[in-house]
C-alpha cells in the first residue's frame, strides 16, 4: 500500500499575508511551512500504510526556490520521501496548472492512493485535488471524514449538507480529507533527525515533460485586476462584564426586535 | 454576454438556494440563461428553475449511486463538444459543485475562478469579486481569454428573486423546455458508489437560513458547554453554529461550521460566544446585519467587527442570558 500525499508549503500563517504589488499574487518568498490542513492527510496516509502492513507514504509538493521546510516536517512525522516540483516558470500557476504538475509528479510514484486536504489555508481554491483525479483518470471522494481500506477497496464517510454518505471506491483513487479525519502526530526528536537525510527529488517542468505554456501565468489564463480594502465594519459598543452584561445583550436584542 | 449556464443542483425537485441566487445573477448579464440538472425530481425542478429565469433545462437524468462529479462534468463537456458553448458557467460552491467544476475544468482544459462573492458585467466580460484575508480585502479578477468561463460562487453572494410570479407558470406561463442530455463514457473516474446515506438529526431553522445564529468556539472551555449555545439558539428561534476550532476538535459535527470552509451566514443577528475571530471564521459571518461578540480577551479580533462586544467569560454571561430570556416567558 503506497500513499502519495499532496503537501502545500505556505507562508507562516502567524505572519499577516501580503500580495505582490505588481501582479497581485501571494508573496511566497520567505520561509514556508507545511499547511496545517495537510497534516491530516500525512497522518491518515501513515495510518493506512501501517494498517496494510507494508508500503510507504510519499509527499508531492510544488514550491518556489527548492523550498523543503514544510516537507521536512511531514518527513519527520514518518513519510519516506518526497517529490518537489520547483521551477521559476511555475510562479503564478493557477489550480489547474498546479494539478497538471502534481499529476506528472504522481505518475512517477505510481501510488495506490493520493490524499490531499479539501483546500489550502492560503489560497483555498479547493479544486486542485479533483482536477488531479480527472487528469489521472481516477475516481475521487472529496470531503472524507473517515477512511478505511478493506480488500483493496476504500470505504469513506463523505461529508454532505445533511450528514454524511458512505462511499465505496476502488483503488487507485484521490481522496480529500477534512480536518478531524485523524489526529496528526507530533514529530518525535528521532523523526526530526531522520527526516534530514530522507530523499527529496527536486524536479523541473522539463523533468516532468510538461509544456511550460500550460503552467505559470500563461497557463492560468486569468488575471487579478485590482485589490482594495473591503468596506470595513466598524466596531461598536464594548462593555466589560461586571455580572450584568447580559442585560445589555437583552436590550440590544429588544432593539433589533429579536426579543 | 450571450449565453450563461447555471449548474442546478436539486434535491427531490427543489433546487438549492444557491441555484436560485445564481439564476437571479445570471439574468442580470446573460441574454439567455439555461440550467443543467440531474437526479430524480429534475422535471419538477425545471418549473422552479423557469420561474427564476431559465429558458431551457438540460436534464442529465438519474445518476444512480454515482457521485455527481464525473458524470455531470462529462455530460456538460459533451454538450460543449457538440458546439453548444456558453460564455459562462456558474457553479455553487457546494461539495458536489466543486467536484463538478474541477472535473469539467480538466475535460475542457479551462481554468476556474472560485470563491466568488460578486460579479460585474459592465465591461462586457465578467469581472469577479473575491473576499480575501478574512474579508478585509476585495480582489477583482477575470479570465484573459476563451470560453466557457467556469465560475464557482459562494452561497449568499446574491439575493434570489423570481423572474416572474409563481402564478404565471400555473396560469399558463411558458415553463422551460427540458432537454435530455446523455452521459458519455466516464471510465474509471466514475467508480465510486454511495452505499448508504446518513442524515444527522437537526431541529429548528437551518444554519444558513436562520434569522439568528448563535455560534460557539474554544472559549466555551469544554464540549459539554456547547449545550449553552444550543439552548440560547433555541430560545431565540435561531440555529447553533460553531468555529472551525471546535469542529476540528470533534465537539460538534462539520455541518455546524461557520466560515471559509463551512457555511456562509447572513442572519439578522450573529452571536459569537467564545470565538476569537480567526480570519477564516470572519469571512463566513461578517455579512450578518448585527454582530454580538462575547469573549474574555479584550484584544480578540472579533471585537473589531462587533456591534456589541461583551468582554467576559461566556460560561458566566450566557447562562445569565438564558435565565433572563426564560424569565420573560
Amino acid at each position: 500500500m503506497n500513499v502519495a500525499v499532496c503537501l502545500k508549503q505556505i507562508p507562516d500563517t502567524a505572519v499577516p499575508p501580503a500580495l505582490d504589488p505588481q501582479d497581485h499574487t501571494l508573496i511566497r518568498e520567505g520561509k514556508l511551512i507545511m499547511d496545517d490542513s495537510d497534516s491530516y492527510g500525512v497522518e491518515m496516509g501513515l495510518q493506512l500504510v501501517e494498517a496494510a502492513g507494508g508500503g510507504e507514504v510519499s509527499l508531492v509538493s510544488m514550491a518556489p526556490n527548492g523550498e523543503t521546510s514544510g516537507l521536512r516536517t511531514a518527513l519527520a512525522m514518518g513519510a519516506a520521501k518526497a517529490v518537489l516540483a520547483s521551477d521559476p516558470v511555475l510562479a503564478g500557476s493557477d489550480a489547474l496548472g498546479t494539478a497538471k504538475v502534481l499529476a506528472a509528479a504522481i505518475r512517477r510514484l505510481e501510488p495506490d492512493l493520493v490524499l490531499a486536504a479539501t483546500e489550502s489555508t492560503d489560497g483555498y481554491t479547493g479544486t486542485t485535488p479533483v482536477q488531479l483525479a480527472e487528469l489521472l483518470g481516477w475516481p475521487s471522494v472529496s470531503f472524507a471524514k473517515h477512511i478505511e481500506i478493506a480488500d483493496g477497496v476504500l470505504r469513506v464517510q463523505r461529508q454532505t449538507e445533511a450528514g454524511y454518505d458512505e462511499v465505496t471506491c476502488p483503488l487507485p483513487a484521490v481522496v480529500t480529507v477534512t480536518a478531524g479525519v485523524v489526529e496528526p502526530r507530533y514529530p518525535s526528536f528521532k523523526g526530526i533527525m531522520a527526516a534530514k537525510s530522507k530523499p527529496v527529488d527536486e524536479v523541473t517542468v522539463a523533468d516532468l515533460e510538461l509544456d511550460p505554456s500550460e503552467v505559470g501565468p500563461v497557463g492560468a489564463r486569468q488575471q487579478v485586476i485590482s485589490v482594495e480594502a473591503a468596506e470595513a465594519r466598524k466596531s461598536g459598543e464594548i462593555v466589560v462584564d461586571e455580572g450584568d452584561a447580559h442585560e445589555r445583550v437583552i436590550s440590544f436584542l429588544e432593539q433589533l426586535k429579536v426579543l | 454576454m450571450d449565453k450563461v449556464w447555471v449548474l442546478a443542483e436539486q434535491q427531490d425537485g427543489a433546487p438549492l438556494g444557491i441555484v436560485l441566487e445564481l439564476l437571479t445573477a445570471a439574468r442580470g448579464f446573460g441574454n439567455v440563461v439555461e440550467a443543467f440538472t440531474w437526479g430524480p425530481g429534475a422535471a419538477s425542478a425545471a418549473t422552479t428553475l423557469g420561474l427564476y429565469g431559465a429558458t431551457k433545462v438540460y436534464d442529465i437524468g438519474d445518476i444512480g449511486e454515482s457521485l455527481p462529479g464525473p458524470k455531470v462534468a462529462a455530460a456538460i463537456a459533451a454538450e460543449v463538444g457538440r458546439g453548444n458553448c456558453p460564455d459562462a458557467l456558474l457553479v455553487g460552491a457546494t461539495y458536489d459543485g466543486r467536484d463538478i467544476a474541477a472535473r469539467l475544468s480538466v475535460r475542457l482544459d479551462r481554468p476556474v475562478l472560485t470563491n466568488i462573492v460578486g460579479v460585474d458585467a459592465s465591461s462586457g466580460a465578467l469581472t469577479t469579486e473575491h473576499a480575501i484575508f478574512g474579508g478585509s480585502m476585495v480582489l477583482r479578477a477575470r479570465f484573459t481569454d476563451g470560453v466557457p468561463g467556469i465560475f464557482v460562487v459562494r452561497a449568499k453572494s446574491f439575493a434570489a428573486e423570481p423572474a416572474q410570479p409563481a402564478e404565471s407558470a400555473e396560469a399558463g406561463g411558458q415553463p422551460p423546455a427540458v432537454v435530455a442530455v446523455e452521459v458519455p463514457e466516464t471510465g474509471a473516474t466514475d467508480a465510486a458508489r454511495i452505499v448508504a446515506r446518513h442524515e444527522e438529526e437537526r431541529s429548528g431553522p437551518k444554519l444558513d437560513e436562520a434569522a439568528v445564529v448563535v455560534s460557539g468556539g474554544r472559549g466555551l472551555g469544554s464540549p459539554d458547554n456547547y449545550a449553552l449555545i444550543v439552548e440560547l439558539a433555541q430560545l431565540l428561534n435561531g440555529a447553533p453554529g460553531a468555529s472551525r476550532a471546535i469542529v476540528d476538535a470533534g465537539w460538534v459535527p462539520y455541518a455546524f461550521q461557520v466560515g471559509q470552509t463551512g457555511k456562509t451566514v447572513k442572519p439578522t443577528v450573529y452571536i459569537a460566544c467564545g470565538i476569537s475571530g480567526a480570519t477564516q471564521h470572519m469571512v463566513g459571518m461578517k455579512g450578518a446585519k448585527n454582530i454580538i461578540a462575547i469573549n474574555k480577551d479584550r484584544e480578540a479580533p472579533i471585537f473589531t467587527i462587533a456591534d456589541l462586544g461583551v468582554v467576559g467569560d461566556v460560561t458566566k454571561v450566557v447562562p445569565k442570558l438564558i435565565e433572563a430570556i426564560k424569565a420573560r416567558g
